[in-house]
């Protein structure tokens, strides 16, 4: 009896996933009626599903199936063309198939489901074309055309038995304009004519196209296949044990590695970086492991697209780029509803009727489009339409009728802090409620479920072009990049995805001043209140000066922590709190530092509620911010260090990470200085004499280094101190003739400098590009 | 004649035992991470073997002060209602046997916080050792005046 459990559980299983790509093919099909391929799949698809059904005796499902079958069979004949009807009526059956499928989850039976009504409209369907009459009634057409072998369905069109969603690679070449046409051409008829080289090959050993190239294809290719092929079911609580281990090893190895340093005996080293690198390469394949492409939650999306604008009565085209783009699996349940509501609220309010757009010069198709791609440490997902774009002047309004703005404040905001009032609750500027969206829920709870995460989400739009909405997701739920900081003397932890910028407070050029007892600071002519997080704590209270200003938001509230110092951005691992600690709430977890003690992680938006931030303060907070983000727009962010008496900016998507490392382990090799890295040589440059700006060397027994990493290589910029992070909103640029960077630009009201990184990274490891690509090429080989 | 096995461990001086199967394991430990606002009790957190466990200071919940937390501590890991816990003691005893005829209810005489975490006292050779209610023992959210 278990072991029947054990088979429905993985029939069903087996039948969602396979579900799901029906629907995904009918979509496409519909756009492509004649695609006999998709009709092949979509057949084979449904006939497992009728297979395993009658061999676990659910009978219903089994006639439901066969239903869906027979009419597609009709199709694959050719008998009866692809209409839309036929695409509803399919949807429809698949429906009900799901139905059955949710009761047999529930309660290990059929249950009622209405399948006689679906087989009616099928029945219909295949009499409406000129069917046979023998095919009427739908145990006729069992007979007919149950038996069917289902090798015959496919019917291939290349000479060797390709993937059916496999790519040519001639075609993946041509369309990124990696070879000619032709050349392809001639290569495929050298194949005909007997070459038994891959096609590849040919076109390499001709000089008709690049390595770097054909190996890029080759790997475009792969992976459709390898996720089809090559995969097995693995528990998730077994993978969550894994990590946990891998967590525990990790420790373990850091102890081990210490440990044996202290020895100093070469052969114990070597095996304790061997040790730390196996574990380290591990520690990444497991995460790896809870990874998956962000294609599970947008398969279902297609034909959430086409029932809406059906319904609606609009053409809306789905695009969707970066499939491929994966995040940690709990991350992805959590994006899933959020994101539907994005696509929905996108068909319903984005994008206008045929009419409309063909009135504003249009095509009568819009297009949707979803893209997702990776970012810094993050993921960021966008819903963009090119429909009639968000109408500030009615959201403006409407934020005043429901009292979350004054009138006045009005003409001095941005665009985009307007646009983002629809994410307040109780919102909504749609014209009239419909089933779908514009009963002001949903955008703020798309904005609590993305930030409950640890996300952020916003929104830009441009009048008659259309409105993106935009999701930024962390890579995974248990690793997030964090600040430590220090007050008093304790060291915590405040997620980086909080943080916009830091300013230090020297009691000088900058200044802690108050406002009849609260502190404030002046942001760039604004006022910023201030939270002492000392004070927050109930610790003792220490100075107004040397400390620095962390400028954070969250909630929609932006506001400065005063730390005592502020260290670096560390990759931690959250742990959750035990409920004890609950109550408090100003802990969002806990994590293990790099010296083994257990870290506090800071809700900042607990921090900012209980900040007493009244609703004044508030509101000087909004214009506050809606200034800064005037002059911030969507300037690149920056890492500004300071080498010499120079300010060097690196662009912060390129900084891998901020470390420390003591002056004595820097050691050489040959005229290089490197430095032992997590198990790897990592290769210095000293941007000051990269730069030419000797100096005195500052003193310290520590130097300040920026990581950057692409692929398994890093290296690291010596710099002399990491002064801010900051938005380059300047528009005094001007190119320099300097070598080593890319221009100069004032951040800050200072002229800073920014770096050339590929330079600087080509001065480290003249090696570092030239062997990844090398890299890659292996892999093709 | 049933018997039970104690593990036992002093706090100012007082024999404390607690049975050995609610016991995960001892270590001392050096490093604690204070955490603002907290119950007064709890001495902090620490790092064992990657997972976070709070240290309950048995004296804060016993009426007396705080313990400073500083050098190698003795914890008494509890292996709690879902996640470990950890006892914070003076030092820890032997483990010992002990026969269900030695037991005896808490004295009338003993109040305050002690009577409450305490359920029954045993008659050692040369001294009383208290038998600890696991659960109060480490419930911080209890009011202790």
């Amino acid at each position: 009896m278990e072991d029947l459990g054990e088979i429905v559980g993985e029939f069903l299983m087996e039948s969602h996933e396979n579900l799901d790509q029906i629907d995904r093919d009918l979509v496409e099909l519909e756009q492509d009626p004649n695609s006999r391929d998709l009709i092949s799949r979509i057949f084979r698809a449904i006939h497992t599903i009728k297979g395993t059904s009658g061999f676990l005796a659910f009978g219903r499902l089994e006639k439901l199936a066969h239903a869906g079958e027979s009419l597609l069979s009709k199709l694959r004949d050719g008998v009866l063309p692809v209409t839309p009807t036929t695409i509803t009526t399919l949807l429809a059956t698949i429906d009900g198939v799901r139905s059955i499928l949710a009761s047999i989850e529930e309660t290990q039976a059929e249950g009622d489901v209405d399948i006689e009504s679906i087989i009616e409209q099928v029945n219909a369907q295949m009499n409406a074309g000129e069917a046979p009459p023998a095919a009427a009634p739908a145990p006729a057409a069992e007979t007919a055309e149950a038996p069917q072998p289902l090798e015959e369905t496919p019917v291939r069109p290349a000479p060797e038995p390709v993937e059916n969603q496999r790519k040519p690679i001639g075609e993946i070449l041509v369309e990124t304009g990696a070879a000619q046409a032709q050349d392809v051409g001639s290569a495929l008829a050298q194949q005909i004519e007997g070459d038994e080289r891959k096609l590849g090959t040919i076109l390499l050993d001709e000089g008709k196209a690049q390595p770097a190239a054909v190996s890029e294809a080759l790997q475009a290719q792969t992976p459709k296949r390898s996720i089809a092929d090559s995969a097995i079911r693995v528990d998730v609580d077994l993978l969550d044990t894994l990590m946990n281990m891998v967590g525990e090893l990790v420790l373990a190895r850091n102890q081990l590695v210490r440990g044996v340093m202290e020895t100093g005996d070469a052969t114990l080293v070597r095996s304790a970086q061997r040790l730390g690198m196996i574990t380290s390469e591990l520690q990444e394949g497991i995460m790896k492991t809870r990874m998956q492409p962000i294609e599970h939650i947008w398969s279902k999306l297609p034909r959430v697209v086409r029932d809406l604008s059906q319904s609606l009565g609009k053409q809306v085209q789905l695009v969707m780029q970066g499939k491929e783009t994966e995040l940690d699996r709990s991350l992805l349940e959590a994006v899933k509803d959020p994101l539907t509501h994005l696509v929905r609220n996108a068909v319903d309010h984005g994008i206008e009727n045929p009419d409309q757009r063909i009135a504003t010069g249009k095509g009568p198709e819009g297009t949707l489009t979803l893209r997702a791609y990776h970012e810094g440490g993050h993921v960021a997902v966008e819903v963009a339409d090119d429909g009639a774009g968000l109408n500030v002047e009615r959201i403006a309004q409407k934020a005043v009728e429901n009292g979350l703005l004054r009138p006045d404040q009005i003409p001095n905001m941005d665009r985009r802090d307007i646009m983002a009032m629809v994410f307040q609750p109780g919102f909504s500027t749609a014209a009239k409620v419909t089933n779908v969206s514009g009963r002001g829920v949903g955008m703020d709870v798309v904005k609590t479920n993305i930030e409950n995460i640890g996300g952020a989400v916003s929104v830009d739009s441009t009048p008659g072009e259309g409105t993106v909405w935009r999701l930024t997701i962390p890579l995974t739920l248990a690793i997030i990049q964090a600040l430590t900081v220090d007050c008093g003397d304790q060291r915590y932890v405040v997620p980086q995805v909080a943080v916009l910028e830091l300013v230090f407070i020297d009691g000088q050029s900058t200044k802690i001043e108050y406002a009849s007892g609260a502190p404030v600071y002046r942001l760039r002519g604004k006022l910023l209140p201030l939270v002492r997080l000392d004070r927050a704590l109930g610790l003792d209270v220490g100075a107004d000066e040397g400390v620095y200003i962390m400028v954070l938001q969250a909630d929609g509230r932006r506001f400065g922590l005063v730390v005592d110092r502020v260290l670096n951005t560390e990759e931690v691992v959250v742990k959750a709190l035990n409920s004890r600690f609950k109550d408090i709430g100003l802990y969002a977890g806990a994590t293990i530092l790099g010296d083994g003690k257990v870290g506090l992680i800071l809700d900042v938006s607990s921090l900012a509620r209980r900040s007493h931030l009244t609703a004044d303060a508030e509101r000087q907070n909004l214009e506050a911010s809606a200034r800064a983000g005037k002059g911030a727009g969507s300037g690149e962010r920056l890492l500004v260090t300071a080498v010499g008496e120079r300010r060097v900016a690196i662009p912060l998507d390129t900084v891998t990470r901020l470390e420390e490392f003591p002056r004595n382990r820097i050691e050489h090799a040959g005229s290089r200085e490197v430095v032992q890295y997590r198990g790897q040589i990592l290769p210095l440059v000293r941007l000051s004499h990269l730069l030419g700006a000797y100096g005195e060397e500052p003193e310290g027994d520590t130097v300040s280094v920026v990581v950057y990493s692409e692929g398994a290589r890093s290296v690291a910029l010596v710099v002399d101190r990491i002064v801010d992070i900051a938005e380059n909103s300047t528009t005094a640029r001007r190119d320099a003739e300097e070598d080593g960077l890319v221009g100069t630009a004032v951040i800050q009201q200072r002229v800073t400098e920014l770096l050339d990184v590929r330079r600087a990274i080509l001065a480290a490891d003249p090696n570092f590009y030239t062997d990844l690509e090398n890299d890659e090429l292996l892999v093709e080989a | 004649m049933a018997s039970r096995q104690f593990a036992t461990f002093e706090v100012a001086n007082q024999l404390f035992g607690v049975e050995v199967h609610t016991v995960q394991e001892v270590l001392s430990y050096s490093e604690y991470t204070p955490v603002p606002l907290a119950p007064p009790a709890i001495g902090g957190l620490f790092n064992l073997r990657g997972q976070v466990i709070a240290a309950v200071d048995l004296r804060v919940q016993l009426g007396m002060a705080r313990k400073a937390l500083e050098g190698q501590v003795m914890n008494v890991i509890l292996r709690g209602d879902g996640e470990p816990v950890s006892l914070v003691v003076d030092r820890i005893g032997e483990v010992v046997d002990l026969d269900d005829d030695t037991f005896e209810p808490p004295p009338d005489t003993l109040s305050g916080p002690t009577r409450e975490l305490v359920v029954g006292t045993f008659k050692l050779d040369g001294r009383l050792m208290l038998a600890l209610d696991v659960n109060q023992a480490v419930d911080t959210q209890r009011v202790t005046t």
